[in-house]
């Protein structure tokens, strides 16, 4: 089983990397983005086969090391 | 004679400045690296240099927290003793959480390295008590992740404590923005005063032929 964790800072929290990919696009005359938020992807592969543990130990993971929770929001999801 | 515990992790880079400037205020010194488990017994003092721990991956300080000896730093601190994180340092005690709040990449992405005028905010802590409230020090900066992030529920709180030690100031002391922190903090204590994290380099500010020596008196503070 595969999980991959989305990591974004929260909304409200400024996103300094996101802004300046936003500015690039504007400058190349891309338009009609409103907003650009920039997060990372981890994808893990686990040899758990029940998805309800994984997405137990998953969630323990992002909380305790992969996101920072005072600046990050984290979703995941299984494939 | 203050014996000074200096953290090493692989990516640090400023524990032998931080070393040479302890020594210089006529400390004892040992560096510990970071898969120790126990702290030399006569610490008084636990040092988080700067440096890039594990290259920044994940976050700046992120994977420094489950290093064996953070067990023991953790123990020391929530037991009263004191610690101190510079730079990278600050950011490790952040993503511990025995400091409030969090470092983000700096407003204009830029690694920002250059002397900088600070204000002291509150000198009612061990760290900045042979400090003038509102003094102007020179220090240096050099630092890519240094913005920092706190909601506004806990800078109120921040405040109150008199918990904020420095703000990135003009030389006459006007807060300014150099990398997007919250209302210009360069540096924050825990509530109980013991926990100490800035982004400046005081190690780094000795000696006035090479720029300033502004950094004697905030770590004469915390050997006194």
């Amino acid at each position: 089983m595969t999980a991959i964790v989305n990591i974004f800072l929260k909304q409200g929290v400024l996103d300094p990397q996101g802004k300046a990919i936003h500015h690039a696009l504007d400058a190349m005359n891309f338009e009609g983005v409103e907003d650009v938020r920039m997060g990372k992807q981890i994808i893990l592969k686990l040899t758990s086969t029940n998805e309800n543990d994984a997405r137990a130990e998953v969630e323990k993971m992002a909380e305790d090391i992969l996101a920072n929770t005072v600046i990050e929001d984290y979703t995941i999801e299984f494939i | 004679m203050k014996h000074i515990t200096i953290l090493q992790f692989p990516g640090t880079n400023c524990d032998l400045d931080t070393k040479y400037a302890f020594e210089k205020l006529n400390c004892t010194t040992t560096i510990v690296w970071h898969k120790e488990t126990k702290l030399p017994e006569n610490t008084d003092l636990i040092v988080v240099p700067g440096g890039f721990s594990y290259g920044d991956y994940l976050r700046s300080g992120a994977i420094a927290q489950f290093s064996p000896i953070m067990k023991a730093v953790i123990a020391y601190a929530n037991s009263g003793g004191k610690v101190l994180g510079i730079c990278n340092g600050f950011q490790i005690l952040t993503e511990i959480g025995l400091l409030p709040g969090a470092l983000k990449r700096n407003i204009g992405l830029h690694f920002i390295s250059k002397f900088q005028t600070l204000k002291v905010i509150n000198n009612t802590n061990d760290f900045l008590q042979k400090c003038n409230k509102d003094e102007v020090l020179n220090i240096p900066i050099a630092h890519a992740d240094g913005n920092y992030y706190i909601d506004e529920e806990a800078f109120k709180e921040l405040e109150a404590n008199e918990q904020i030690l420095l703000r990135y100031s003009d030389e006459h002391g006007e807060p300014i923005v150099i990398n997007g922190s919250v209302t210009s903090i360069a540096g924050v204590c825990n509530k109980t005063k013991n926990i100490f994290g800035l982004m400046p380099h005081p190690e780094r500010a000795l000696e006035t032929i090479l720029g300033s020596e502004d950094g004697i008196k905030m770590l004469e503070g915390l050997i006194a």
